[in-house]
């Protein structure tokens, strides 16, 4: 049943390289000078950069600084605290990775990819050395010193570990899914207590939030606003689509003016007037204060957020309920709630990204974060002049971040199918 | 007659909701009490005034550049003027510039060259992924401080200078001819507004693709022009910067603060005009394109009469929000040491010792811009908008 045909091959101007060439780059006269054009600005600025980055550039200054860059003035005896702390972390995104699959299982991928990839880097650059100084060290010491000694490579591997065993545990335990979310409430009650310890006593001697720094302070700054925000800004969203005109006027007006002004003046207004308007026993130290600032100010851009998502539940879905008996806290708490919560977790994640770059401003009122860490470095004597290898360094590590959170944060609005439903 | 069941008062809805209202007034009132209890005896115990006196004193302290004459024995109130009209300068500046590189960008994102259309995202990914404070500091220090002295300048075609001092552009001085010229200016303007209303109406004229704005914008060039030549001297002259021995004298002097605020802020805000640019023209449906292909719109005319209304109603509301973004985060500045609003602020507040009602004012002023922006952004946007019903 098959006739011959003669096919003539498509010409090869239009197929494979040369064709794709063409469509692409040269399809019109104007588009073949913009691509020339562009080729050529692309080797004058490639080949600079480059030439600076690979010679010209004094990398030292952060690998002499590494520790300040990671947490700033934290003791340095006690850094073994954050050390657990990312081994938890680590554990608990593998044991959600396994549970849930998906997106999270590409971001603990990577995750475990860079924690490898920076266990190779420290064992290539003297991490051999530190750890056979360690092994050595360990028989005359308690189980306890050896945690609290040990260098990062070992860590580094316990967290690559981590994350691998968590992961295979958790195919198998499909079950765990309700436990997870409490897991990582706990796990951040764990964090802060972990970071910032008990008075009197040795093990977790008290670390105040004034000498937490570096990225390790970025990250606690975002991570608290964000986790505080959170039901402050789902009440506000509720308080502005209220039917009692106190609530929502109240809601709007505190929505709208913390909307309307910059953030930096939020946090240079809780830095002074905090104390003003708390009574004079009580001691809020600067992060503190800062956190507040990030906190009030993150939860009116979450109202908003969590308002579009209840704008976007049918009306039916309300009526259906009440028609089943349910009264208005019930309708809103086990019908609206979890839709729209559900709908915006996108944002959410958008709102975090932003939340995360915001933090630098603390740097504005005097805190020692990602940004105030490398400026203090260019403060001293012997870096005078490195603003640019600083700066960039700081810039990459907030671009690894915040691009790897909106690839994420891109990934699940496919999985939840938002606008799709 | 049905006897109605009478409803107990706790379960009156009229009841219970002007309840939880008095009780939500009463917790908040309470709670601004403490608070306010707790200001007053905080302020008496350090020596604290409510009220904005300080203003009419000598503020004493030198502000780095101002569009107004000012010196250090003016009041405070013009120290804040000052820091105000620098505010809204860099902010004016910067959303022009910002939306003109913002529709480039976004434009080239779409383009159907590989390599313009990567080059763009790669621009718009770097900065949205990087924070804004990182990227003025590092343009300030790592560039704009780092410029060659006064003496080693670069210069750049038609008389710009770069170097530690800032930048420095040629500035158009008016001749004797000036005013006579303006004239024609002035006639330009008015017959490119008419012709361009009234090639906009006419229902033959209007349909060919950006005709009323083409002929509106040769006529407020050429009238102009041949001004220009009839007036007989040229109206205006280039006062060029010349290079001494430690600065520039003449022409428009630009501080390197000012210029890198301005150069971060407008990258910034550019790349996100650029994605509201590109959702906004994407939004469009190929179908209504296709459609006017078929009813025989040439792509002139797709463009301005399909493309762009329906693009521009998507693009409004997000671009009012950059807007105000860019006014809001130019408060930044004072990492770099520009005197904006936010900046001499901070240093009224530590110079008085009266942080309360100068924390206030800033964001009484702050709140004030950003009403007056999209109060005027709304009206735009109603007139953008599809007139429904």
């Amino acid at each position: 049943m098959t006739a011959a045909v003669d096919t003539i091959e498509p010409p090869s101007t239009s197929v494979g390289v040369l064709g794709w060439l063409r469509k692409n780059l040269f399809s019109t006269w104007y588009n073949a000078l913009l691509t020339i054009v562009m080729l050529w600005l692309i080797y004058v600025v490639g080949t600079g950069l480059l030439n600076w980055a690979f010679t010209g550039a004094r990398w030292e200054v952060i690998s002499a600084n590494l520790r300040l860059f990671m947490v700033g003035p934290y003791p340095p005896d006690q850094v073994w605290r954050v050390w657990l702390v990312v081994a938890l972390v680590a554990a608990l995104f593998g044991l959600s990775a396994g549970v849930f699959g998906g997106t999270i299982r590409t971001f603990a991928n990577s995750l475990a990819a860079a924690l490898a990839t920076l266990a190779v880097l420290q064992f290539a650059t003297g991490g051999v050395r530190e750890l056979t100084t360690y092994m050595s060290s360990l028989p005359g010491q308690s189980p306890v010193q050896w945690l609290t000694t040990m260098p990062p490579g070992p860590w580094l591997v316990a967290g690559l570990v981590l994350v691998i065993g968590a992961y295979l545990l958790g195919r198998q335990r499909k079950t765990w899914r309700r436990w997870l979310i409490p897991l990582w409430l706990l796990a951040f009650v764990l964090t802060i207590v972990l970071l910032q310890g008990f008075a009197k006593n040795n093990w977790l001697p008290v670390v105040s939030t004034t000498r937490w720094g570096g990225l390790l302070l970025t990250f606690m700054l975002s991570v608290v606003a964000i986790v505080v925000s959170f039901p402050l800004g789902v009440l506000l969203a509720l308080g502005r689509r209220s039917q009692l005109p106190a609530v929502k006027v109240f809601s709007v007006l505190y929505i709208e003016l913390v909307r309307g002004v910059p953030l930096v003046t939020i946090l240079y207004m809780t830095q002074i007037m905090l104390p003003l308007f708390l009574p004079g026993e009580v001691r809020v130290d600067n992060v503190l204060r800062a956190i507040a600032g990030m906190t009030l100010f993150t939860a009116a851009y979450m109202a908003e957020n969590v308002r579009g998502g209840l704008q976007a539940i049918p009306t039916g879905q309300i009526e259906a309920a009440q028609a089943v008996g349910l009264n208005n806290a019930l309708v809103t708490l086990f019908i609206v709630l979890p839709q729209a919560l559900r709908m915006v977790i996108p944002a959410i994640v958008g709102l975090f990204i932003a939340l995360f770059k915001d933090t630098t401003l603390v740097m504005i009122v005097g805190q020692l974060d990602l940004l105030g860490v490398g400026r203090s470095v260019l403060a001293q004597p012997e870096y005078l002049g490195l603003q640019t290898e600083v700066y960039v360094f700081v810039a990459a590590l907030f671009f690894i971040f915040s691009y790897a959170m909106s690839f994420a944060s891109y990934r699940l609005e496919a999985a939840l199918g938002v606008g799709k439903r | 007659m049905e006897r109605r069941t009478a409803v107990p008062f706790w379960r009156d809805v009229r009841v219970l909701t002007a309840v939880s209202q008095i009780v939500f007034v009463l917790i908040l009132a309470l709670a601004a009490a403490f608070f306010y209890s707790n200001l007053s005896t905080a302020m008496r115990q350090r020596g604290l005034v409510a009220g904005l006196g300080f203003l009419g004193r000598e503020s004493a302290f030198e502000i780095g550049e101002s569009l107004i004459p000012y010196k250090p024995s003016d009041t405070y109130g013009r120290a804040f003027t000052v820091g105000l009209l620098n505010t809204l300068l860099v902010s004016g500046i910067g959303i022009v510039l910002a939306t003109i590189l913002g529709v480039i960008t976004g434009v080239a994102r779409l383009s159907s060259n590989w390599l313009v259309n990567r080059l763009a995202a790669a621009y718009i990914e770097i900065i949205r992924n990087t924070p804004l404070l990182v990227q003025l500091v590092f343009i300030y220090f790592g560039v704009f401080v780092k410029l060659p002295p006064v003496r080693e300048s670069i210069e750049f075609p038609g008389s710009i200078f770069a170097s530690q001092r800032g930048v420095f552009l040629p500035r158009p001085v008016p001749t004797s001819t000036f005013s006579s010229w303006l004239i024609f200016v002035a006639v330009g303007v008015i017959a490119a507004i008419v012709i361009w209303i009234v090639l906009a109406r006419h229902p033959r004229t209007r349909v060919v693709a950006f005709l009323p704005q083409l002929s509106g914008l040769a006529v407020l060039i050429l009238i102009p022009l041949l001004g220009w030549f009839l007036v007989g001297a040229a109206p205006f002259d280039l006062e060029r910067p010349i290079r001494e021995r430690f600065n520039f004298s003449g022409g428009i002097g630009l501080s390197p603060e000012f210029s890198a605020a301005l150069t971060g802020l407008v990258l910034y805000t550019a790349a996100f005009i650029a994605e509201v640019v590109r959702g906004g023209i994407q939004a469009v449906k190929r179908g209504q394109i296709e459609a006017a292909r078929a009813v025989g719109l040439g792509e002139g005319q797709i463009l301005q009469l399909v493309v762009f209304p329906q693009a521009m109603r998507v693009i409004v509301p997000p671009l009012t929000s950059q807007y105000l973004n860019l006014a809001k985060n130019s408060s930044l500045a004072i990492a770099i040491g520009y005197p904006d609003l936010f900046n001499v602020g901070a240093t009224i507040a530590n110079q008085t010792g009266q942080p309360v009602p100068v924390i206030m004012l800033i964001m009484g002023t702050y709140l004030a811009m950003s009403l007056f922006t999209s109060l005027v952004m709304n009206i735009y946007n109603r007139s953008v908008q599809i007139l429904e019903k």
